[in-house]
Formats: C-alpha cells, structure tokens, sequence
C-alpha cells in the first residue's frame, strides 16, 4: 500500500501544479463592452523588419507596417477603394506630365516639432536615389531627370552629382518635379511610401534616426525592441485626414504565424492580416472567427509566367491550350478555400481601368484547350515552378492536375526550397519550365500592373517577354496628361498582352484577415494592412 | 587538480577556433545569393548590394572573412544584422530570458525525473514501475514541437489557462509550460538512467555494509546510495543545459519566446547569418564552459576520481 500512497502525493503535486499554472497564466480576455476607447492599444502581428526604419529603405511588409503609420506622403490612398487623394499636397499641377508643379499644404509639423517645407521632399528624394546610400527603394525615383547622375547604371562608376537635376525648390512650400520623360501615373506613383518627407535631422545623423525614426504620419514613434515589438503611439498634431481613433499601437513581432493566430483566438492579439494554413485548411478559419473575419482587396495578381527563353515553351497555341486547361473556379474554392477568386486579366480587380474578360483564354474550356494542344504540337513534360513554403505549392499542384487531367499530358510541380533560391533562379532565368509569377503593385495604377512586367527590360521583366508595339503604347499611355484618356490606352497595352499570354493569369487574392473581440471595428487596406484609420477598440 | 583545471582550459582554445571556423563556413557558405528574395518581386537594387557587399566583407574570401569577423568579435563587437541591429545587443536582450527557461526546464527535469527514477529504481518491478516506464516512452516517441503545441493548443487555447504566447519579458510564471515542453524529453530520459542506476547500486557491497552496520535507511539511500548514482545523471544534466539552450529553438518558436533559440529560429528563416553564428559561438561557450563544469564536479562526489 505504500507504493499507492507515494503515487497518491505525486498525483497531488501534479494537480498543485496545474492549479498554480491556472493562477499564473491567463485572464486577459477583454470584456467587449462596445463602447470605443479613443485611449485604447491596437495591438497587431508584426514580423521582424528586413532594413531600417526609414522610407527610401522599407518595402516589405514587415517594415511597412511600421513604416507607413508613421510617415504621410503627398498623396494618400483611401483605405477601401485606394482612390488617390491629395494628403500633404495642396495641389500637384502639370500641364505635359513631364513637368510637375508641387504645393504642400501649410503647417504640418514632423514628430519633432519643425514645420514640414518643401525642401524636406527634395532632400529625401535626392538621399533615396544617391547610389552610394544603397537605398532598396532607389529605383523609385528613375523616372526623375537626373536620375542617371546620382545612379549610374554601371555600378563601379562615381556618381556625377549628388542633386537630381529635375528637383527644384521653389519656395518653403512649393517644388517643381521634372522627369527625364512624360510619366503620367506620378500623381500617383507620389504616394508610394519612398516619397516620403524627411526632418533635417534625419540628415545630420542618419543612423540615429534609424533607431528613432522622427515622420510626419499619424502615429510617432515609441520604442522598439528587435524581435519583440515596435510601439507607436498617436501623434496628436497630425492635420490629414487618416487620422487614428486609439491611442496605442503595438506591432508585436511573432516567430510563427500560427503562434499568432492562437493568440488572436484569445484576444491577446487584435489583428492579423494574414491567415496561418492550419486555419485555412478546411475553411477552419470560417467557424474559427464568425464575425472577426475580415476581408479586403489586395492589389495583386497571381500568374503562372511562360518564360520565352525556355525551348519549345514559346508557342502561342500551347499557352492557350494551357491557360484553358486550368479549372480556377474550382480551385480557388477547393484549394484555396475562398480566400483567392479566378483572375482574368492582367489587373487586380477594383484598380481604376480594370475590365472584366480582358483574357478571352483565361476560362475553363477542356474542348478547346484540347484543340489548341492539338494545334501546338508540343511533346514532352510540363511543369510549374515554385518555391513551396507559405502555401505556394498546393494551388500550383491543383493547377497542375488540372492540366494535366484535361490535355492528358503530363505535368510536375517543381518545388524550390524558399523565397530567396525561388528569386534566384527566376532572376537568372534559369526556369526549365513554367514558374508562378505573382505581382502586388505598390501604388494603385493599372500602370503598374503592365509597365514593371511586360515592356521590353523592365525591371521586372522576368520571363524576357518582348512586343514593341506593346513597348510604343505604353510609352504613349505614359505620355498623355489626361488620366481617364491614360487608362485607355494602358487597357489598350493589356489586350495586346492578352493576345500574347507572356504569363497566364490564374487567381486573384481576396485578403483574408482576422481580428480580435476587443477591436470593434478593424478594415484590411490595399497592401494588405490594417487600415487605421478605420480602427477602433473597446475598453 | 588546478594542473587539470588549466589543461583544461587550454583545451578549450583549439575546440573554440575549430568549432567557430566550421560554424562560420557553414552557414556563409551556403550557396545561393544572400541577397535574392531580400527586395520582393523586384531585384535588389546594385547600389544596394554593394553596400552590403562591403559591410559583411562578402568579397574576401572565406579564410580573410572569418579572421576579421573573429577580430571583431574580440573587441567585443559581434556584428550586425542586415537590418542594423547589433548582434551583441541582441543577444545581450534575450540570454536572460532562455538562461531562466533553461534552468526552469532542468528543475523540473531534475525533481520530477530524479523523483520518479529513485521510486522506481528502489521499488523495482509494480504499479508505479509501469506508470513510469510507460510515460516516459510515451514523452521520448514525442518530437518536442509536438509536446509544445499540444500544451499550447490545450491548455492555452481550449482551456484557457495559460496565454499561447509568452510576453517580451516573461516571468517565472509564464515559462513553466513551455519550460515543461523543453524538459520534457530530458526528464524521460533522467528517469530511466537514474531508475537503472540505483537498481544497479542497490545490490552492491557498500550498501550491504551500510545495512549491516546498522545505518538507518533514509541514511543508507540519501547519501550511500544516492552519491554513487546520481554520477552518471549529473552529466547528462550538465551537458543539458547546454543543449536546452539550442534546444529551446523549436520550444520558443512555437511560444514565441523572444530567447537565444528564438533568435537562431528567427535568423534561420531570415538568413540572418551574422545572427546564427554569434548565437551558435556563444552556445558553443556554454556547452565548453558545462562540460567543464561537470567534469570538476566529479572529484566532488567521488574522492575516488582523482586527476593527477
């Protein structure tokens, strides 16, 4: 019996135990009493920033999302349409969309204090694009004149100058932008978060501002502590109309996504713009969070890119044949459980110039897939590759069979191991096959859907797709002032690519984010953000 | 014994260069452009790989690039991250935090596996016998992101009774879940040696004596007894807490605990390789600085283990 007794203690200790644990963790679930709290902390899933705090170095999401709140551009976009509107711009005139006259609105203050003039843009863009300064987002500014004097192409040469040419200051609030040639998008383009202002101090210790950020946007910044969160905090001078209803915001830095969802489930985290695949699976997310869904619309397009330079891949018949082989309908709801919708065409849905149909090959059509099959005469094996992480692989796999099921040909999915080696055998174009080419615009213009991918070398290019009457009308749709005259031609560029097929548009992403009982209210922007401006939480 | 404590010390100068070297090599001789993928969908602009280039001494070659960053290394300065965060202070921020899991998870190891292995091992065959022989079989099949997520999913997000995650700076309280999680392998195992050990012992002649002459028993266990076993799992323990400190990478990947095992889990994904190997020589440090340690200890509990 003495054995019995010892397991009986034993079992004592284990039940103190837990009931120790009950009483050390836990207990922060908020009552959601439905009253906002303009007071209240607004607490988000972050990952760890890729570069410094600064605009000209920030383009992913991780930085962005610290980025971005603190910072106001000339030009801001609204939250649920990414209509363009004028933030810190009082007006953004040009006559021939070569030479734009710039005035800013008067009395807006940085965090630190100094008014914000027109010289704080010209100095931030003049850094950003100075080769030497390695900035990531310095290719932003190439459409400006002088562009080639401070960033020569030919990487061991010396920068002529330090200034761009086309960037004059015309008085404390006004410049004059002049570009190497007529761009009309600008307006646009502007509101992209590397054309924000810089305070002098940035210029007096860059490396110092780096680790204590000082913007113009509606939030300042706290504390940040690498790995763990950047706090921010309202900034209580700001004039825009972006304005924030709570006080605190804390990006909390997650390791696992999954990590994050759990927390969101017990209210410990109030806003994640992305959901982890185990809640996907099944549609899980649905029962998950009810009401806390959130949903949005990116701007991106998911594509499966032919390159031109693979043998035997560069035959006009095969594409079609391929692109009607793939059954989206079913695979966004099956696959992808709801979270995607099929593509058919080259722009996101909900861009200012977005046609529906624009692909006439983009539908499930088996017959004639086949016919088209026929025509082309190919032989051999397709394949689509990918890198396979963060749920890349299974919709290519679908797509795959899919294809694979209607022509009869085979076809693999070819994985590779992240995002950085996928990036580096599609940038040294050396696909042997189809690969997946998704695209998500910085700033919402049909114009950056068509000239970053498809005009002959641009920068991102990446299947060498090449039509120079493709070339001659987006040049033209560049050239011309009239905004809705622009669009029409930009259109007119995408239905000769549609002809072409370069790349097959397949799906197109929703945005599917989640939020907490204790943020009443929690919008996800274009960029796959919380929108702020419309957040509010409750005591 | 200090002629051995010096020998040993000098020892520990080749395994630091040899293991940092091939550390070093390791991760930075990855193949592969560190750069691609770091700007998105677009190439990296060449100015800024450029600057990276030079800042991380890329161009040398390997041999000229592991000596200057050992030479920064012992100015004190352990580099820097590609987003500007200083290695050093890194590290500085988040040893505490896995230092206290390490030790949270040996407790536990040490008191529930020494208890459960010193019952089993004077009780031999029974009840208690099979309970442990069968749990602790059950916790080894386990890979420890299994256990770790079960008890995050149960008791955090089914039960509610702990958070799924640990604040930035967690207390004692927070850890002892994932600290459970991070021990629980080492437990099962301390179990078993410390069961075998002392039914090994049992029946040895000094324990016999022991009883002959009359000794009371909780005297004949605690010191006869428990001395001579506990040798084998004091290493182990010692070696442990070295390896909980890398070890705890899945623990506090999944827990998000902003430790050294969170670091390298961090730096892995995001091929922060200044990151892992300032992480990894410091492991590295411990792991000497424990065996050390555990060897001294020796000569402590057996006068019979004599050095020179």
């Amino acid at each position: 019996m003495r054995g019995s007794t010892r397991f009986r203690a034993a079992a004592a200790v284990t039940t103190l135990s837990l009931l120790l644990l009950t009483a050390c963790g836990g207990g922060s679930s908020s009552g959601s009493s439905g009253e906002a709290d303009p007071n209240g902390t607004f607490t988000v899933y972050g990952t760890e920033p890729q570069n410094t705090l600064i605009p000209t170095n920030t383009n992913e999401l991780g930085g962005s999302k610290a980025v971005d709140p603190m910072f106001a551009e000339l030009v801001g976009f609204k939250g649920e349409n990414a209509e363009p509107f004028n933030q810190m711009a009082e007006s953004i005139t040009t006559t021939d969309s070569k030479v734009y006259d710039i005035k800013i609105k008067h009395g807006w203050k940085f965090h630190d204090g100094t008014e914000v003039k027109a010289k704080n843009f010209v100095d931030a863009w003049n850094y950003g694009a100075y080769a030497p300064n390695g900035q990531i987002n310095s290719t932003f500014f190439e459409n400006i004149e002088g562009y080639a004097d401070v960033h020569p192409e030919d990487e061991n040469a010396k920068p002529a100058a330090d200034k761009m040419s086309g960037l004059v200051v015309k008085n404390d609030y006004e410049f004059q932008v002049t570009l190497s040639a007529p761009f009309s998008v600008f307006g646009i383009k502007i509101g992209y978060t590397a054309f924000a202002p810089l305070p002098d101090a940035f210029f007096k210790d860059p490396k110092a501002f780096a680790q204590h950020p000082i913007g113009n946007g509606p939030m300042k910044f706290v504390s940040r502590t690498p790995n763990a969160d950047i706090k921010l905090t309202r900034f209580d001078g700001y004039q825009g109309q972006d304005k924030v209803k709570f006080k605190d915001l804390d990006i909390k830095i997650y390791s696992s996504q999954e990590t994050a969802y759990q927390d969101l489930l017990s209210n410990k985290l109030d806003f994640i713009e992305t959901l982890p695949p185990s809640a996907l699976a099944g549609s899980k997310y649905k029962t998950d969070l009810k009401d806390n869904l959130v949903t949005g619309h990116l701007l991106g397009i998911s594509t499966i890119a032919i390159p031109y330079y693979v043998p035997g891949y560069d035959n006009l018949d095969l594409r079609k044949a391929i692109s009607l082989a793939i059954d989206r309908a079913q695979i966004t709801k099956t696959v992808m459980n709801d979270t995607y919708v099929p593509a058919d065409g080259y722009v996101s849905q909900g861009i200012p110039g977005y046609r529906p149909g624009v692909c006439k090959f983009c539908k499930f059509d088996p017959a004639q897939a086949k016919m088209y099959f026929q025509k082309s005469g190919f032989k051999g094996k397709l394949t689509i590759a990918s890198n396979a992480d963060g749920g890349r692989k299974e919709p290519l796999v679908a797509a795959c069979n899919s294809i694979k099921k209607t022509l009869g040909v085979a076809c693999d999915f070819v994985p590779a191991t992240d995002f950085g080696q996928w990036r580096s055998i599609v940038v040294g174009h050396k696909l042997t096959g189809m690969g997946r080419a998704d695209w998500s615009a910085d700033y919402p213009s049909i114009e950056d859907f068509l000239n970053p991918i498809f005009r002959t070398g641009a920068s991102s290019n990446d299947s060498v797709y090449s039509n120079p009457q493709v070339d001659a009308k987006l040049a033209e749709a560049d050239g011309t002032a009239d905004k809705d005259a622009a669009v029409k031609l930009y259109q007119q560029a995408e239905d000769m690519i549609a002809q072409d097929l370069p790349s097959i548009p397949v799906w197109d992403e929703k945005g599917v984010a989640a939020k907490s009982d204790h943020a009443k209210t929690a919008g996800l922007d274009f960029r796959r953000r919380a929108d702020l401006s419309t957040v509010e939480v409750t005591k | 014994m200090i002629r051995y404590v010096l020998r040993r010390l000098l020892q520990l100068i080749p395994v630091f260069f040899g293991t940092t070297f091939l550390i070093y090599t390791l991760v930075w001789a990855v193949p592969g452009d560190p750069f691609s993928g770091k700007c998105g969908q677009q190439a990296c602009p060449q100015a800024y790989i450029d600057l990276m280039t030079e800042k991380f001494h890329l161009d040398d070659n390997l041999i000229v690039q592991y000596f200057k960053y050992l030479g920064s290394l012992f100015t004190g300065d352990w580099g820097e991250t590609f987003n500007g965060n200083s290695v050093g202070e890194l590290i500085a921020n988040s040893y505490p935090i896995t230092l206290r899991l390490a030790i949270i998870a040996v407790i536990i190891e040490a008191v529930i596996g020494l208890s459960a292995g010193v019952l089993t091992g004077l009780r031999g065959r029974g009840f208690l016998d099979n309970l442990v022989l069968v749990s602790t079989t059950f916790l080894i099949s386990l890979p420890v992101f299994v256990t770790a997520i079960v008890l995050q999913i149960v008791l955090g997000t089914e039960f509610g009774l702990i958070d799924a995650s640990v604040s930035d700076d967690p207390g004692i309280g927070e850890l002892i879940v994932p600290g459970i999680a991070l021990g629980s392998l080492s437990m099962a195992y301390i179990a078993r040696l410390t069961r075998t050990s002392i039914a090994e012992n049992r029946h040895a002649d000094y324990i016999r004596t022991a009883i002959a002459k009359g000794q009371p028993n909780s005297r004949v266990i605690g010191v006869h007894l428990l001395r001579n076993s506990v040798i084998p799992v004091l290493t182990f323990l010692g070696t442990d807490l070295g390896a909980l400190m890398g070890g705890a990478i899945v623990t506090e990947g999944v827990f998000n605990i902003n430790g050294l095992g969170g670091l390298i889990f961090r730096g892995i994904q995001n091929r922060e390789s200044a990151t892992v190997v300032g992480v990894v020589v410091l492991l590295v440090l411990v792991y000497l600085l424990m065996s050390l340690i555990v060897d001294l200890l020796y000569a402590v509990l057996d006068p019979r283990i004599r050095y020179d």
